[in-house]
């Protein structure tokens, strides 16, 4: 009865909660017995090899995966019934980026709602806010550019707009500084810097300088949960996590950089 | 031209029932082409044959065969592409033989006469009737008001799919609201170009105006305009050289197609030549 009240405890102060959570995609196992906790208003980094079920745990948090054994509880609620709660940034390589549409108006479908809504037309305080946003995240004077016409970074910052739009408590972001240039990287981290003094922050990437210097905690994940802890990289963790040398895996970080950031 | 058009019935339902199916085709060929559901709404007209041959066989309006059928198909090529590991490509692939298969033998059960089955094939918009007329009438509205109703969800839906997901948007119910519609809309092209050619009007008129226009609400207009244009010309022609009004109709939506493509390319390169230009001054 204890323990059942101390879990409850647990669940209703972390952002996050994953206990015991596997993931097959068929007979291939994406993700194993994998456990965490994210307290609220937590940065956390979550790196690790191409194929080690980084993406998978995103959707799994965010209900688009299906669960082969575990819980995920998402500010206290089951991952589908919190997604009202959560931001999403997809992976900008999987993106359709010659559909006809607006900056503002890709920003806009952040605010729709459940179901579906017949003759949906969005509120003058919904432009505003969206209008707001687009400012907040530096591209304020391109509301009305086709997507098409944007640059990587500029697309990242609009995904990050449209995200949220809706106040989210939680963000989840998928790699959201791959394939940009160095300056729009730096906007785009003092951005979810910004962005974690009023929300929880979870950022995938392959960018050893980002967990080391930037969030606040970090977990390592490899099909299993290898490392969570305090955002420190030893060459041992990282030699485990990736399974080859250190100097293998930059992934567009320079080398110099890694050495910096990892404990001999 | 004028005088058939002013005087022959026949000549205005034609017309009638070229101006609807462009309708119709404006509106989903824009939203097939940005989902690339052009493969799928092939499967699901060659399907439709099968509802034809089966409404010889039981003694009903083919067309509304078609339409079950049609219907039947969208629905299930949507079922299986969620349900089955097999490849979307190859479900589509099976139906669609299966689909012409069933078409061909329901119609050799058929007792009598074997009936002409080329309008249903390759469309006859001369020989289209008043019921004909409204029957497609009433499909285009459908199409168009569910498009319009739903349209900022069609939005996010094509530009974003997993988004909208997340967002609670229903997006099992706009798939399969999709596919319902395609089949309409391949249904209602059947009379216009025939269920072979019916692909050519569904796609050329959408991919002209993603050449020109911006906005999905543009391209949708502007395809509308353009495929009435191609099935007005395509009439008028096939009317003046007594040919298959389908067969025309299709050959000058391709080609036009292709001349608005290579206009658009000398377009965009006397654009850049022009803003390489003034770079330099």
């Amino acid at each position: 009865m204890k323990e059942t009240t101390k879990n409850n405890a647990l669940i209703e102060k972390a952002a996050i909660e994953i206990n015991n959570l596997s993931v097959y995609y068929g007979k291939t196992r994406a993700l194993n017995n994998i456990s965490l906790s994210v307290p609220r208003g937590e940065y956390l980094g979550i790196i690790g090899p191409n194929g080690g079920g980084k993406s998978t745990l995103l959707k799994a948090m965010l209900g688009l995966v299906p669960k082969d054994a575990g819980d995920i509880n998402i500010y206290g609620k089951p991952s589908k019934l919190s997604r009202g709660e959560v931001g999403y940034v997809p992976q900008f390589a999987f993106m359709e980026r010659k559909f006809p549409i607006t900056v503002m108006e890709v920003a806009l479908t952040g605010f729709l709602q459940k179901g579906v809504s017949p003759f949906h037309a969005y509120t003058n305080g919904e432009k505003e806010h969206a209008a707001e946003i687009l400012g907040r995240v530096g591209i304020g004077g391109l509301y009305d550019r086709q997507v098409s016409a944007l640059s990587g970074g500029e697309f990242q910052k609009m995904l990050i707009a449209r995200a949220i739009a809706a106040n989210p408590k939680l963000i989840l972001l998928d790699e959201p500084t791959a394939s940009v240039d160095a300056n729009s990287r730096e906007q785009i981290y003092s951005l979810l810097a910004e962005l974690n003094e009023t929300m929880t922050v979870v950022l995938v990437t392959h960018d050893l300088l980002a967990v080391s210097s930037l969030v606040k905690s970090l977990a390592c994940l490899n099909g299993s949960l290898v490392y969570h802890g305090e955002p420190k990289l030893n060459s041992e963790t990282v030699n485990s996590l990736y399974g080859c040398p250190v100097d293998l895996i930059a992934h567009g970080v320079p080398h110099r950089v890694l050495g910096e950031h990892i404990e001999k | 031209m004028i005088h058939a058009f002013l005087n022959y019935a026949f000549m205005q339902n034609a017309l009638a029932v070229g101006v609807l199916a462009s309708v119709a085709c404006g509106f989903i060929g824009v939203i097939i082409i940005e989902k690339k559901l052009v493969m799928m709404s092939g499967g699901i007209a060659h399907i439709s044959y099968g509802g034809v041959g089966l409404g010889y066989l039981l003694g009903i309006e083919p067309i509304i065969g078609a339409l079950i059928f049609a219907l039947a198909g969208a629905l299930g090529i949507g079922y299986l592409k969620d349900k089955s590991k097999t490849g979307v490509d190859v479900v589509i692939s099976l139906l669609w033989s299966a689909g012409m298969a069933l078409g061909v033998l329901f119609v050799a059960l058929t007792p009598g006469y074997p009936p002409d089955l080329s309008s249903y094939l390759f469309g006859n918009i001369l020989a289209v009737t008043k019921s004909g007329l409204y029957f497609v009438g009433v499909l285009t509205v459908v199409v168009m008001v569910v498009v319009w109703v739903f349209f900022e969800n069609w939005k996010s839906y094509l530009f974003d799919e997993e988004f909208s997901l997340i967002r609670g948007v229903w997006v099992k119910f706009l798939r399969y609201l999709l596919l319902a519609l395609i089949a309409l809309t391949v249904v209602a092209l059947i009379r216009v170009v025939g269920i072979i050619l019916s692909l050519a009007l569904l796609t050329a008129p959408a991919a002209t105006s993603s050449l020109f226009a911006k906005s999905l609400e543009k391209r949708i207009i502007y395809a509308v305009i353009i495929g009435n244009i191609y099935s007005f010309s395509g009439l008028c022609v096939s009317y003046a050289l007594d040919m298959s009004s389908g067969a025309v109709i299709v050959v000058i939506s391709v080609l036009c197609y292709f001349a608005a493509f290579g206009v658009k390319k000398v377009l965009d390169k006397i654009k850049a030549a022009s803003f390489a230009g003034g770079s330099k001054v």
